[in-house]
């Protein structure tokens, strides 16, 4: 192989990988204080289709960022108000969060479907990916702040006890999992397609929850699963491409079934993900009697 | 403290009054947020709540309509009913369904030439074990490898979706139908029969029926249902019973793929006919939301799929005349699950204000 | 030495079902260790989370150093110097003993800082510590010392001990009060919540006794013995039993056959070796300290667990080691595990419901899989009327019924059937004065009646109560047996502690 296409190769991994580490570590930060949020594919939509109209409105690249990160936090604080204030079902509001997220953003995007827009370069978020999962690895296991969160996560009865808000700890780590949910999408759609269409994130943000699990929680390896999941998804294209003799759609199962495998051998260790997931995951808290 | 802001108090036993209410009053908050949408949006509340919920169904053809579109919600309802009592969280039915419609209708198109009294029978029993083998996959998986139901099951909606997508474009497609990616018509014996002249309402509708009277008489009358209810609540209590926990969790998803694959093949034997790419306007995951507004039990799943299966008739509408897109309709369904959930907090717990 | 520290001022504080707290008033003394003696639910726990700033009280104030305690979070109690160590840790299982004592400290602290001050700590109170070990490691004893230490950090100057000797061993009992002497010493105040007697005596120089949620004394320990305290604290004489062995028949009804079962997992203890019999009417108790196994074992003998390395267990001559609950229940078998809700009873079904979970042979609840609606219901009727189940009826949600009155009904379902072998697992766990006499009496009526019976339980004097035999576990490894009439307590102190002789 040479050099040429190798890098590439590379390269189109880079920019293809960068959404899944943003959405996983947005997640991973959200289930370590205890609340697990399956909206991450219905934030990440939102997120999209927020940034994409901002851009076509207005034309300003900073406008479409700030208003994405903003729906996200909307998004956000709505499914944060439902599971701690109300305390419903977490599996459940994350579906409807979901549901509601793919509904509105087709509604908001379906004028906007093929428009042009010059998209942006990708390399600077490629580089913030892995400062921001540095920089969260560095908040969990250097900080007060950050053992904080995790005791939240682990126990919230006891960090209740000790004197900690775990309701206020809850509710801005759901809000940074949805802006880092609305900054996927809308590097989705301003840098990596650069345009809108409808349920444009393909299952990206149900492969971000598996990469939290696969991550056995642990942020540094967000990283090392996101690439394997780009790295699966951007190769059987290129085998595509070089001809090998099946049908298309069989190489695009390939990111999804490989979810499916690495679920199943990081899950078949029992002992293993009970260690490691935090202990009050999807339990709600109630103050009162 | 604050006069205004209420108080969180546990209530000693949940209230069945609230069980019943909450559902009403999720609707009722749904319909109110919808005017207010829509009078922001620019539209007179009144004419647009009419043209969404009550002109779709003034009309014979439209009350039809009504019925073909609830008939696969109640069915996959119904099913998820097993999952769900179970605290299964299977989410893949709308793979389930693909599986079905592939099994079930790819035997239809096999006898495309065919007519005889067997064909739409057998295509019923493709369709359902069809769905219940690729429920199978997650159930396996959850079983054997402790792998999470929720992702697994959603992967395979891709990967079903992709099959389908393959074999209308592939090895089933039409050799008479130059590019479009579908596959032959079945032939007259293997479309589900219409129940009025000149209405779309099928025999669909009626399988659906007999299949909810049976969950019903299963959930409130056999050991296997209690055995379904225990484990969900409280798995511990389930093994100290002595419930197999793992054969429930095969019935549960069989029986669930199982009713989502015969919901796919009654839509493509129904009202579509052949089999290609966009066979259920994401039926299995709207089914999520019927079977919690319908509280998981068989009239209120009947209830429930009428209501939601009017907001896709009202989107359609409100896209016709409004010329509002037609995921609107979706939009109301998130809403309706969330003030659900939301006020789902009155059935244990009741709120205070200071005096 | 007669200043007073804390004043409780007619607290009252009421819940929706019970006065927790009524018109409470007395004083504590400065640096000294003061007893809060009651039963399970006279009102102890209730009474320290006002002071704690857990619950505020409907009435009342509480003066702290002559001024009036204003708190409503357990920060601003702390910020006061008032520390807690809690019966059930508020440790963070998962994570290290130094993440848990940062997570203690409000301000902030360089780790260097922190190691100096632990060392200070531990030797001047006897409270050694392994900073870099996971909570989950550490024996029940360490756990307590990690949160003793961990609001030692705070300097505070009262210290609210809630039950802290329930999970230890006698000789870890020994320890913790060296420890909590020292503090004394030094000017700190402790308050010390109990059931237990002998303890008031050895540590406390005053007591406050109550019942009910209200106070019935509250005195110097001087003058008082075992005897004058549990008088108070129950209320009523307690009577002498003696322990029957005239029915027990000479013939084997169950027996354990080294039973070994490894499981890999720091939460769970191994099992080595489990042998014992029991005849025929006999009631055999298993004695331990939290966490050496009971649990393990009693999944084994229910039949919850059947993936046992090696070992039998043997029920009237028959191998029953594979057979599921189930089928166990057929041979009859019954069982009561430790967790009422959510383990022999589902608090979201009805009491009727709940009956459904042990099917006996000689119950007709369901004929090929149809329920038999009418046969489940009368059943339910017939267990709350003989077991005198206080509750609306049986349609009631089982959440609805207090602790005790679940007892009476899970044990009123496994022994209405008249079931051979009972197995049953810590009886008259958190439930009242009342309904522990009942169920107590109940289970020496049952073993007269011919049924074997297997308790487990932390609770001493309950096994030496209602016990023909008893033999502790260790570790994972059970003692031999000791008649009950001959039982020393010392000798079961030093096995529960895993000193064998």
């Amino acid at each position: 192989m040479d050099f040429e296409l190798l890098y590439g190769i590379v390269k189109i991994i880079l920019i293809a990988t960068t959404p899944l580490v943003f959405a996983g570590i947005g997640e991973l930060v959200t289930e370590k204080s205890g609340v697990l949020n399956l909206g991450v594919e219905g934030m990440m939509l939102v997120g999209a289709v927020t940034a994409f109209v901002t851009l076509v409105i207005t034309g300003n690249y900073i406008l479409a960022f700030t208003f994405s990160i903003l729906s996200g936090v909307i998004m956000s604080s709505l499914f944060a108000f439902l599971v701690l204030i109300l305390m419903s079902n977490q599996i459940a509001t994350g579906l409807a969060l979901t549901i509601f997220g793919i509904g509105l953003s087709s509604m908001i995007g379906k004028n906007y479907i093929g428009t042009p827009i010059e998209g942006l370069s990708p390399w600077f978020f490629v580089i913030f990916s892995f400062v921001i999962v540095f920089f969260i690895s560095y908040f969990f296991y250097k900080t007060k702040a950050g053992l904080i969160l995790r005791a939240v996560g682990e126990s919230h009865n006891s960090a209740h006890a000790l004197g900690y808000g775990v309701l206020k700890i809850r509710f801005c780590s759901i809000i940074f999992g949805g802006a880092m949910c609305a900054l996927a999408g809308s590097y989705m759609s301003i840098c990596y397609a650069p345009m809108w269409q409808e349920n444009m994130t393909a299952g990206r943000g149900w492969i971000a929850l598996a990469l939290v699990v696969f991550a056995t929680w642990k942020p540094g390896r967000i990283l090392i699963g996101a690439y394997i999941f780009g790295g699966v998804s951007i190769l059987q294209m290129n085998f595509q491409a070089w001809g090998l003799s099946l049908p298309g759609q069989f190489f695009n199962m390939a990111p999804y079934l490989a979810t499916l495998i690495v679920l199943v051998l990081i899950s078949s260790n029992k002992l293993r993900v009970k260690l490691s997931a935090p202990a009050s995951l999807t339990i709600p808290f109630f103050k009162g009697r | 403290m604050n006069k205004f802001i209420p108080i969180i108090i546990s209530r000693p036993q949940s209230s069945n009054l609230m069980n019943v209410l909450v559902p009403v009053i999720a609707v009722i908050l749904t319909l109110l947020t919808g005017s207010i949408i829509f009078s922001i949006m620019g539209f007179n509340p009144f004419f647009a709540l009419h043209t969404f919920f009550i002109s779709p169904i003034s009309t014979s053809y439209g009350i039809s309509e009504l019925l073909v579109k609830a008939t696969p919600l109640a069915l996959i309802a119904i099913g998820l009913a097993f999952c769900f009592k179970n605290n299964i969280y299977n989410i893949g039915a709308e793979g389930q369904l693909t599986m079905g419609a592939i099994f079930g209708g790819g035997i239809g198109i096999y006898f495309y030439d065919t007519n005889a009294f067997w064909l739409l029978p057998l295509m019923i029993l493709g369709g359902a074990i069809g769905g219940a083998l690729w429920a199978m996959i997650p159930a396996l998986l959850k079983t054997k490898f402790n792998t999470n139901e929720i992702l697994t099951s959603l992967m395979l909606v891709y990967v079903a979706l992709l099959i389908l997508d393959y074999l209308v474009v592939g090895p089933w497609k039409d050799p008479l139908g130059y590019s479009f990616p579908k596959t032959r018509q079945f032939s007259e014996s293997g479309r589900m029969p219409l129940l009025f002249a000149g209405l779309r309402v099928h025999f669909g509708l009626i399988i659906t029926l007999v299949l909810i009277f049976f969950s019903w008489f299963i959930f409130s009358k056999t050991i296997f249902g209690f055995q379904l209810k225990v484990s969900g609540y409280s798995p511990t209590a389930a093994r100290y019973a002595g419930f197999s926990q793992n054969i429930l969790v095969y019935l549960a998803f069989g029986i669930c793929g199982a009713f989502a694959g015969i919901a796919g093949l009654s839509e493509v034997s129904g009202p579509i006919g052949l089999l290609y790419r966009d066979i259920s306007p994401n039926y299995g995951f709207t089914a999520i939301i019927v079977a919690f507004l319908g509280r998981l039990h068989p009239i209120g799943i009947i209830f429930a799929s009428l209501i939601i299966a009017l907001t896709y008739l009202g989107a359609e509408d409100a896209q016709l005349f409004m010329q509002i897109p037609a995921a609107v309709g979706f939009v109301f369904q998130g809403l309706i699950l969330f003030y659900l959930l939301g006020a789902d907090l009155l059935v244990n717990y009741k709120l205070e204000f200071n005096k | 030495m007669n200043n007073t520290f804390i004043k409780f001022n007619n607290i009252t504080k009421k819940f929706p079902r019970v006065i927790a707290n009524d018109d409470i008033s007395f004083d504590i003394k400065k640096s000294s260790v003061h007893a809060l003696l009651g039963e399970n639910g006279a009102g102890k726990s209730t009474l320290v989370k006002v002071l704690y700033g857990l619950l505020a009280s409907d009435h009342g104030t509480i003066t702290f150093n002559d001024q009036e305690l204003n708190i409503s979070s357990p920060s601003e109690a702390r910020n006061k110097g008032i520390g807690m160590v809690f019966q059930h840790f508020s440790l963070f299982e998962s994570l290290t003993v130094r993440d848990n004592l940062i997570l203690g400290i409000d301000k902030k602290i360089s780790y260097s800082d922190l190691k100096n001050q632990l060392e200070n700590i531990s030797s001047k109170y006897n409270l050694p510590l392994d900073l870099d070990a996971p909570i989950t490691s550490l024996s029940a004893g360490e756990k307590q010392r990690v949160e003793i230490v961990r609001i030692l950090l705070q300097d505070p100057q009262l210290l609210i001990m809630d039950e802290p000797t329930s999970v230890l061993t006698p000789q870890e009992v020994e320890n913790l009060f060296v420890t909590l002497n020292a503090l004394v010493k030094e000017g700190r105040t402790i308050l010390y919540i109990t059931h237990k007697l002998e303890e008031v005596i050895t540590l406390c120089n005053d007591v406050t006794i109550m019942r009910n949620g209200k106070v019935i004394d509250s005195c110097s320990t001087d003058n008082q013995t075992a005897k004058s305290l549990a008088t108070k604290m129950l209320g009523e004489k307690l009577e002498d039993l003696k322990t029957d062995y005239s029915h027990i028949k000479n013939e084997i009804s169950f027996s354990s056959k080294n039973i070994s079962c490894s499981f890999n997992d720091p939460f769970f203890t191994d099992l080595k070796n489990i042998s014992f019999d029991v005849n025929v009417g006999e009631i055999f108790g298993i004695a331990g300290v939290a966490g050496n196994g009971q649990s393990e074992l009693m999944d084994i003998l229910v039949g919850e667990n059947t993936l046992i390395d090696s070992g039998e267990l043997i029920f009237n001559n028959r191998n029953i080691e594979f057979l599921n609950p189930q089928k166990r229940r057929d041979l009859s078998m019954a069982f009561v595990p430790e967790n009422r809700l959510g383990h022999s009873a589902v608090p979201e079904l009805t009491l009727s419901e709940n009956i459904l979970l042990s099917q006996f042979p000689n119950n007709k609840f369901s004929k090929n899989g149809i329920l038999n609606h009418n046969s489940i219901e009368d059943y339910a009727i017939k267990v709350i009327e003989n077991f005198n189940v206080v509750t609306p009826g049986s349609d009631a949600k089982a959440s609805s019924l207090s602790g005790g009155n679940l007892q009476k009904f899970v044990i009123g379902r496994e022994i209405s059937s008249k079931p051979k072998l009972l197995i049953i697992s810590h009886p008259t766990w958190g439930i009242d004065a009342g309904a522990e006499h009942s169920i107590r009496e109940s289970l020496i009526d049952l073993s007269k009646n011919g049924t074997s019976i297997i308790v487990l339980s932390q609770d001493l004097d309950e096994l030496i109560e209602i016990t023909h035999r008893i033999a502790v576990i260790f570790d994972g490894k059970l003692s031999k047996p000791i008649n009950t009439n001959e039982v020393d307590i010392a000798k079961l102190g030093l096995l529960m502690g895993g000193k064998n002789e």
